[in-house]
């Protein structure tokens, strides 16, 4: 018998047989509910569960202003990271129209590529009818694919939520802002933007006012006691500079934090809002109240992927 | 003397024809056949490879070598070009652009070797690069080394060259894209003023009028001819204006407002295309009628300008309007005959006020160059509005969407369908021809020339048209000029404008009714459909793939578009990536028959065989068998106007594709 297509793509992946990985994203974007086990299995075929450990790729979220330059920087940092050998996906989020809830997904216009280097892979989405700068299935998309490539790249719509969404499912965080933008400084201060693990300043060749953001940006982040925070100045017009401080930057980072105490704690904390949504009110009673499911959930194996802690939830509210 | 009549008649504006293909010597041919027939200058029409730096040979290049233009590939094949003709009197023009310095420098090599000087000649050089991110495709590097480019040209023919217009600031091809007449005179005034400044970076100021006078303007007139007139008098006070204030030049004869045109072919049909002569004489009367604001150079479409490239008699038949028109009418006998009209003065004010409003918005973005994202995406959306028009009726295109009926032409019935057809043998030849060039040549002496090239674009303070010129002398090709050059400056892809374009559509039942299919075919599916809409090959022409791109977003689909110049690889590389449900290619250069099969082979390798592909664009109908043939689902042309018509098709095609059951 042939194995299901959810848990042969899923163990495709996770092999590293990056050509899975078109119809992998294709069946996780499905909303059918026929497709709806095979998505599961796909899932739980690239989990920390079945691997035996977290997935090896690092997920790299970038985010900032429509405009700042996101889809340009990815543009030369794929083809630094492709010159070090790094596989990389990239999966970029662009809205949906609310009117005909169509989409014109235009970040990968400006994002060069090879079309016969099959260690790249770039997908558009659209955010659907979600809020925010993701779409629904970006997280398994990328939780997936972090078992298949060295490094996810993530680029967020970019207005309003999408800075907190971005960082419950990117291992790091890179904020960027074009310079004597001011936005930055003021959401930072004010506290609407979480502090970026890595705040990365576009455009460096327009000079002068490029440094002056990164100094004022590096000061504010020191008022505010965030230290760690590392700020970069980069230009992606030729001749680009400073993209190889930028991967540092982002390793550096990514080297830095517990990535399975911190993979798991977001899953289980999106578990318990799919949880919610799916079971509603009924099932957190169940669950003994939402502080009870908040500790429930903390029970949890960490290892398995969040459709399977959904389920453990539910069988745990139904027991 | 009265003063209704002038003492004598004016002289007429010179008269020219857009023309090349296939190879230097046919070229030549054709030129030389113009001429006799009373064409009064030289209009160069060099094919896409030739325009964007690529030699014969070159991947990017398949399919379109002598297409659409003539290749010119070293000095050798500017010499057979202009062989017979004298270039210390001929008047050139020379539709150049990314690579404008370098046909420059071949030009000015091929005038030396007979015999002319560079004070003797006279002509154009399109060289316009803003246009070319907004509009017309034909770009190679970054807009700031691009800038400079035009700045060294500038600087380098005013006392060089001087009787040479080194650039022609063209409003015609955003009017081809869809720009209203304040668009067009706003951009066009935006894109100046940036040139001009960043000749005033590299020339000394005393010489700022004398560049200020060598510029001129290349613009469109539709067919709303008397608006049209209106416009183009307030292109000369805008200019005359920008030059006293902002250059400060003193002399009146150097502000004088300067242009040549080419008339509106967007609104030209494929439909009953003998219309189209009517719609070519009235566009030419909106820049001869008066004289305060007449052309100085005129070059006419064909009547079948929509059905492919005009043949030897069709430009004829332009040439005898703008023949008849100055010769047997009594146009050129009188002073300005709009002086003192109210409508006339009334319409003027209105795209002055208009005009002047836009041209602060361009100058908020930062300048032309800056604001080039913004203008893209302005003139996408008005070219949105305009199709509209014609869907609804609004604006009435007769043959399209109305007076329908029709006698059978008599003018398509030879066995090409009224057009000329390049043989595809021409880019084998070229191929060959090159490389017996390069064998011929001293290797090193090229090398040497191509690497003082390559220093002085990396030193911005030195002008590029000397080592330019030696490198001509010196027999380099026009892809190792251009390779040279994209290796110091990097490339560049212009944006789309599409993801702005804004596309309400309140009361539009067809399109409501669309919606609710495509959210039903989605649904069965499990994704929303999704297209990707592809430009494979060096064409340029974006128009048709951008409307069709964001009314598919309008009508619900997920809308993947990468812009113009793709390899097939590259389409089918993305098609595969972005998991799309259908593709649909646009090719109006006429590179269909060989880049659609490519594409189609391309996407069977990537394993992507089963994605339905639509073509549209320039499509003759004698070519439609053999698409039909290589896969293509289904084939779209200008006479398919209803684009949600279109996309109607397109979303059954997916449904039947994916087994999704037909909608009661
Ligand atoms: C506008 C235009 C231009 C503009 C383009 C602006 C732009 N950004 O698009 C400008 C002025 C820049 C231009 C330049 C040139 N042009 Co021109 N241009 C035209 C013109 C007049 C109209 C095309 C157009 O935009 N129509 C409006 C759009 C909406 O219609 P459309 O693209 O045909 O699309 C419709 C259908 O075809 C179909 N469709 C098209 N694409 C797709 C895609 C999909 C997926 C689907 C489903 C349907 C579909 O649906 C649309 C709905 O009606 C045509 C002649 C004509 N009247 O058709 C010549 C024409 C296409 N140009 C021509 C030439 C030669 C050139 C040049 C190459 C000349 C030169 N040697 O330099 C240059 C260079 C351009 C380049 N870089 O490639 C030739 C091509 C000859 C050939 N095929 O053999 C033509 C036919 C004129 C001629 N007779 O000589 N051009
Ligand atoms: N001068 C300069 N322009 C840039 C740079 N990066 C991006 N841009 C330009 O900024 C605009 C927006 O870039 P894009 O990558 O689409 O931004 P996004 O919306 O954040 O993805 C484009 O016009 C880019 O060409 C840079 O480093 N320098
Ligand atoms: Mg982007």
């Amino acid at each position: 018998m042939t194995e299901p297509r959810g848990s042969a793509l899923g163990h495709r992946l996770a092999e590293r047989d990056l050509t899975a990985a078109p119809d992998a994203l294709n069946l996780l974007e499905s909303s059918a509910s026929a497709d709806s086990a095979d998505r599961q299995d796909l899932l739980k075929a690239t989990s920390p569960a079945v691997l035996g450990h977290e997935p090896a790729g690092h997920v790299v979220g970038i985010t900032g202003p429509p405009g700042a330059g996101k889809s340009t920087l990815i543009s030369v940092l794929v083809r630094e990271l492709r010159a070090a050998d790094r596989s990389v996906a990239v999966i970029a989020v662009d809205p949906s129209s609310k009117r005909s809830g169509g989409s014109l997904l235009g970040d990968r216009a400006r994002i060069d590529f090879d079309p016969a280097d099959k260690n790249l892979l770039i997908r558009s989405m659209a955010t659907g009818d979600r809020l925010g700068g993701l779409a629904r299935p970006t997280r398994d998309a990328a939780a997936a694919l972090s078992a298949a490539y060295d490094v996810v790249i993530v680029e967020t719509v970019g207005v309003g939520q999408s800075e907190t969404e971005i960082a419950d499912i990117a291992d790091t965080v890179c904020v960027v802002v074009q310079p004597a933008s001011g936005d930055a400084l003021q959401f930072i201060k004010s506290g609407i933007m979480e502090i970026p693990d890595v705040l990365v300043v576009t455009k460096a060749d327009l000079g002068q006012i490029a440094q002056r953001a990164r100094r004022d940006l590096h000061a504010a982040l020191r008022s505010l006691g965030a230290t760690k925070t590392s700020v970069v100045a980069v230009s992606s017009v030729p001749p680009a500079s400073g993209i190889s401080d930028l991967i540092d930057a982002v390793d550096a980072h990514g080297e830095s934090v517990d990535l399975v105490t911190e993979r798991a704690a977001r899953r289980r904390a999106q578990a318990l809002t799919e949880f919610a949504e799916e079971h509603g009110r009924k099932g957190m009673t169940a669950l003994g109240g939402r502080r009870a499911a908040v500790k429930e959930v903390k029970t949890l194996d960490p290892t398995l992927d969040v459709p399977q802690m959904v389920a453990e939830l539910l069988r745990r509210a139904e027991s | 003397m009265s003063d209704h009549r002038l003492p004598k008649p004016d002289r007429p504006w010179m008269m020219r024809t857009y023309a090349g293909h296939s190879t230097a010597a046919k070229s030549n041919e054709l030129y030389r056949g113009n001429l006799a027939k009373g064409q009064t200058g030289l209009s160069i029409a060099f094919d896409l490879p030739t325009q964007t730096g690529y030699d014969a040979g070159d991947e990017l290049a398949r399919g379109e070598v002598g297409k659409v233009g003539v290749p010119v590939a070293h000095r050798g094949d500017m010499k057979v070009l202009l062989d017979g003709i004298p270039l210390d009197q001929m008047n050139t023009s020379m539709t150049i652009n990314a690579t404008a310095a370098w046909l420059l420098g071949l030009y000015i090599v091929a005038a030396e070797e007979q015999g002319a000087t560079e004070d003797q000649l006279q002509g154009t050089t399109q060289n316009d690069i803003i246009k070319e991110f907004l509009a017309r495709g034909t770009y190679a590097f970054p807009p700031a080394p691009s800038m400079r480019l035009i700045a060294d040209m500038v600087a380098y023919t005013v006392t060089n060259v001087p009787k040479w217009n080194p650039i022609n600031i063209c409003s015609y091809h955003l009017q081809e894209a869809g720009a209203t007449p304040i668009q067009e005179i706003a951009y066009a005034m935006s894109n100046a003023i940036a040139v001009l400044d960043a000749v005033r970076d590299r020339v000394d100021e005393s010489l700022m009028p004398q560049v200020f006078s060598r510029i001129s303007f290349f613009v469109n007139a539709g067919v709303r001819f008397i608006e049209e007139h209106a416009k183009l008098r307030a292109m000369s006070i805008l200019w005359d204006e920008l030059g006293r204030e902002r250059y400060g030049v003193t002399d009146d004869k150097l502000r004088r407002f300067r242009y040549g045109v080419q008339v509106n072919s967007l609104g030209l049909t494929e439909a009953q295309p003998e219309n189209n002569v009517q719609r070519i004489v009235l566009e030419t009367l909106a820049v001869t009628l008066g004289r305060d604001a007449r052309a100085r150079a005129i070059q006419l479409p064909a009547w079948n300008e929509a059905l492919g490239l005009p043949r030897p008699w069709d430009q004829q038949w332009s040439l005898r309007i703008q023949q008849v028109m100055a010769f047997e009418t009594d146009i050129l006998d009188y002073p300005d005959i709009f002086e003192g009209s109210k409508v006339m003065d009334g319409l003027v004010a209105e795209m002055l006020e208009g005009s002047r409003a836009e041209m602060a918005v361009v100058a908020e973005h930062g300048g032309a160059v800056e604001a080039v994202p913004y203008m893209k995406a302005e003139l996408v959306e008005s070219h949105r509005a305009r199709i509209r028009k014609i869907e609804t009726g609004e604006m009435k295109v007769v043959g399209i969407n109305d007076y329908r009926e029709t006698e059978h032409s008599p003018l398509t019935d030879d066995s090409e369908g009224g057009i000329l057809v390049v043989d595809s043998a021409v880019e084998a030849q070229q191929t060959e021809a090159l490389v017996k060039w390069r064998s011929e040549r001293d290797q090193a002496a090229v090398d040497a020339a191509l690497a003082e090239v390559a220093r002085v674009a990396e030193t911005p303070d030195e002008n590029i048209m000397p080592s330019t010129i030696a490198a001509a002398r010196a027999g380099a090709t026009t892809g190792e000029w251009s390779a040279t050059l994209r290796n110091a400056f990097g490339e560049y892809r212009a944006p789309t404008g599409v993801g702005e374009a804004a596309g309400s559509f309140a009361g539009d039942e067809e399109l409501e009714g669309l919606r609710d299919e495509v959210d039903r075919v989605s649904e069965a599916i499990g994704r929303r459909i999704r297209i990707l809409v592809g430009k494979p090959g060096l064409d340029g022409h974006s128009n048709g793939a951008e409307q069709i791109a964001v009314r598919a977003r309008d009508a619900g689909m997920d809308v993947v578009y990468e812009g113009i110049r793709l390899t097939p690889s590259q389409i089918a590389a993305s098609a595969v990536q972005e998991g799309v449900h259908v593709i649909g290619l646009s090719i109006l250069s006429g590179s269909h028959r060989e880049l659609i099969p490519s594409v189609i082979g391309a996407l069977k390798e990537a394993g992507a065989g089963d994605v339905p592909v639509v073509v549209g664009g320039i499509i003759p109908d004698q070519d439609v068998p053999e698409l039909t043939a290589a896969g293509v689902a289904a084939v779209y042309t200008p006479k398919d106007y209803n684009l949600t018509e279109i996309i109607s098709e397109i979303v059954a095609l997916v449904a039947e594709r994916n087994g999704v059951a037909q909608s009661a």
